[in-house]
């Protein structure tokens, strides 16, 4: 596969149309909540498919499909592809409407509604960078390693071509370019998507029993089995449980529902993004299977280890080199828009949470937050260019298993509970979080995807040892803290449960401006 | 505009350093005032209700697709040509999310009329009391 004149075309098309948005959007992109949340007036369709282009990611889309290919059920292809669906039920239900009632910008407003102290904020906001630095690096690792296989420029021109883009969508464009990317990007990997499974079908009788029966005969039966073993069990228990819990901790999915206007259209939009990740999670094994009989397992094997290639290679034997370039220029456009917003989620941790809250005390003008978000959005862009350089040869999956499970282990115990538990300290947030993140990261680091065979931990997913002590971290930290949650609202160190109940549970967030409003209204009546 | 309706955090801090207690514990009051409001109460019960056993199904139905996959091999069987139990129930999961995902929005959608109700009866108590 080389670079010819057509796929050049499409791919500098698609680059065009999204700086063409971004141009649209720079004219509109005037404060600091334009820049963070696109002015928090984004619809409930729009925030959907942007929420399901976030969460489509490279490793989704190519990833899956490869997994699938090589190693069936056995793998991680078919396991991601289910809880990658599944874990929206958690965001959904439990995590996205109280979030945009009680959050502004970042993960650590969230935190901060409740606890005051900087304490708490400054490491919510490590956090986020930590789970958002480590996510970027395995997208931009992936990206310039399949752009370099796809059109044949060199891996570090392809990782710094892509981080110049996203520093222009972001500086200029801000949230709004950004989710306006990611809306039409999720329309172009749908459609590319739904082409490739009605040609694969088509191959097939147009009947997914027919194709599964053709993998039995010509793969064998245990590329339709799952793997057993103790061990092995045990580390996909683990890997589920990171992927179950994980996305309502990964703050650039978070704070997709501060965009919209209100917590009902936070439910509308997760409602949303449920059905188009649903159906395009549902048709990767298809591709997957697909493209297992149609290129062949060994050809796969052969352009790239982790059959990272499996769908482009799929799209030539279907589609010829045009429809080849398609798939290549839209797989090019996901990695930009997903890169895009995780430098806004970590962007934003600098500049809005330690610049803003912690160094200026939330004093900082509107147009210096802006700039300051600007600023570090570029930081943000070169410090992972120069990551992504340098971890040219890290293992993508060890960086988005450690994403996931840092944001499982630290940020997910600690926003429930914020939420729903009374007696919950400052002492309690801080030592859950320090937990979860030292926890998951010194696991990963001393498991079997960091150390191999002389693993001290056997697993290579750390969730199932890691997400329980975060949890235990903030029930311990609050019972051994001395301090009860009672007298730190009496001292102002964190406000009255009762705000964090009413305010996460119907959108009150000035309780004497509202109970005067609706005085005034009934007096008027 | 739209920011200025928003939790503004940064003010509400600064209040809450200086340690001016009196708007503090007025403020506290108003805010119990609408917990204590028959409909609050009301809404939250539907809520509890209706989250706790669902959010424990969804995680066991979950979580059970790797265990019994990994742990035993009554998901090896073919069920449906050569598709095998296995892949019944990981296709199963995407209905299951699906209905979940509207029996909760239907109800959450019926339960916002909740919430301006609790709006109401705090403002009506606070002009009785």
């Amino acid at each position: 596969m080389t670079a010819d004149a057509t796929t050049i075309a499409i791919f500098v098309g698609i680059v065009a149309i999204t700086l063409g948005i971004t141009a649209w959007a720079a004219r509109s992109n005037k404060s600091t909540s334009d820049h963070y949340v696109a002015g928090g007036g984004i619809k409930g369709w729009q925030n959907g498919l942007a929420i399901a282009g976030d969460y489509m990611s490279a490793s989704t889309f190519l990833g899956v499909a490869g997994a699938i290919s090589l190693t069936g059920f056995a793998g991680a292809g078919v396991y991601t592809a289910v809880g990658g669906l599944v874990t929206y039920l958690l965001v959904l239900l439990l995590v996205a409407e109280p979030l945009r009632n009680l959050g502004k910008y970042t993960m650590a407003d969230v935190l901060a509604s409740r606890f005051s102290t900087k304490g708490v904020r400054s490491v919510a906001a490590l956090s986020t960078v930590i789970v958002s630095i480590m996510y970027m690096i395995g997208q931009l690792v992936g990206a310039g390693s399949i752009i370099q296989l796809l059109i044949g420029i060199n891996y570090t021109v392809a990782v710094i071509s892509i981080g110049f883009l996203m520093a222009i969508y972001i500086a200029l464009g801000g949230m709004l370019a950004t989710t306006w990317i990611q809306i039409v990007k999720a329309i172009l990997l749908i459609s590319a998507i739904l082409v490739m499974v009605v040609l694969v079908l088509a191959r097939f009788d147009f009947n997914p029993i027919v194709l599964f029966g053709e993998v039995a005969n010509q793969i064998g039966r245990d590329a339709l089995r799952p793997a057993h073993g103790i061990t092995e069990s045990l580390n996909w228990v683990s890997f589920n449980l990171a992927l179950v819990l994980g996305t309502a901790g990964l703050p650039h999915i978070l704070i997709r529902f501060f965009t919209v206007p209100d917590a009902k259209t936070a439910r509308s939009s997760a409602t949303w993004a449920i059905w188009i990740i649903g159906l395009v999670l549902l048709t990767l094994p298809i591709i997957g299977y697909g493209a297992a009989l149609l290129v062949g397992q060994e050809g796969i094997a052969n352009a790239s280890e982790g059959g990272n290639l499996a769908a482009p290679q799929l799209a030539e034997v279907l589609g010829g080199s045009v429809f080849l370039a398609f798939v290549s220029a839209v797989a090019f456009a996901t990695i930009l828009a997903v890169v895009s917003g995780l430098v806004i989620a970590a962007s934003g941790a600098f500049a809005h949470d330690f610049y803003n809250n912690v160094i200026r005390n939330g004093e900082a003008s509107d147009r210096e937050q802006h700039n300051a978000a600007r600023l570090t959005a570029v930081l943000v862009a070169v410090l992972s260019i120069v990551l992504a350089l340098g971890a040219q040869n890290a293992n993508i999956t060890v960086l988005v298993v450690l994403a996931f499970a840092v944001a499982a282990s630290a940020n997910v115990p600690v926003i429930l509970l914020t939420l729903f538990w009374k007696r919950f300290t400052t002492a309690g947030a801080i030592t859950g979080m320090v937990t979860g993140i030292v926890s998951s990261v010194g696991l990963v680091l001393i498991g079997t995807n960091v150390m191999g065979e002389n693993a001290l931990f056997p697993l290579g997913n750390p969730a199932l040892v890691s997400v329980p002590l975060g949890f235990l971290g903030c029930y311990l930290g609050t019972v051994l803290s001395g301090s009860r949650a009672r007298e730190e609202s009496e001292r102002g160190e964190q406000v009255t449960y009762e705000e964090i109940y009413v305010r996460s549970n119907t959108g009150i967030s000035d309780i004497e401006e509202e109970i005067d409003t609706e005085t005034a209204q009934r007096s008027r009546v | 505009m739209e920011s200025d309706e928003r939790s503004n955090l940064s003010e509400r801090e600064g209040v809450e350093r200086s340690g001016t207690t009196g708007a503090a514990t007025r403020k506290r009051k108003e805010w119990d005032r609408v917990a204590q409001t028959p409909a609050f109460k009301d809404l939250m019960q539907r809520k509890k209700a209706f989250l706790v056993p669902a959010v424990i199904f969804f995680l066991v139905f979950y979580m059970s697709l790797p265990v019994l996959a990994g742990f035993t091999t009554v998901l090896d069987g073919p069920a449906i040509g050569e598709m095998t139990w296995a892949y019944v129930f990981a296709f199963a999961q995407f209905p299951m999310t699906w209905i979940l995902c509207h029996l909760y929005r239907n109800r959450a959608n019926k339960w916002d009329r909740l919430i301006d109700k609790a709006r109401q009866e705090a403002s009506k108590e606070r002009t009785t009391s």
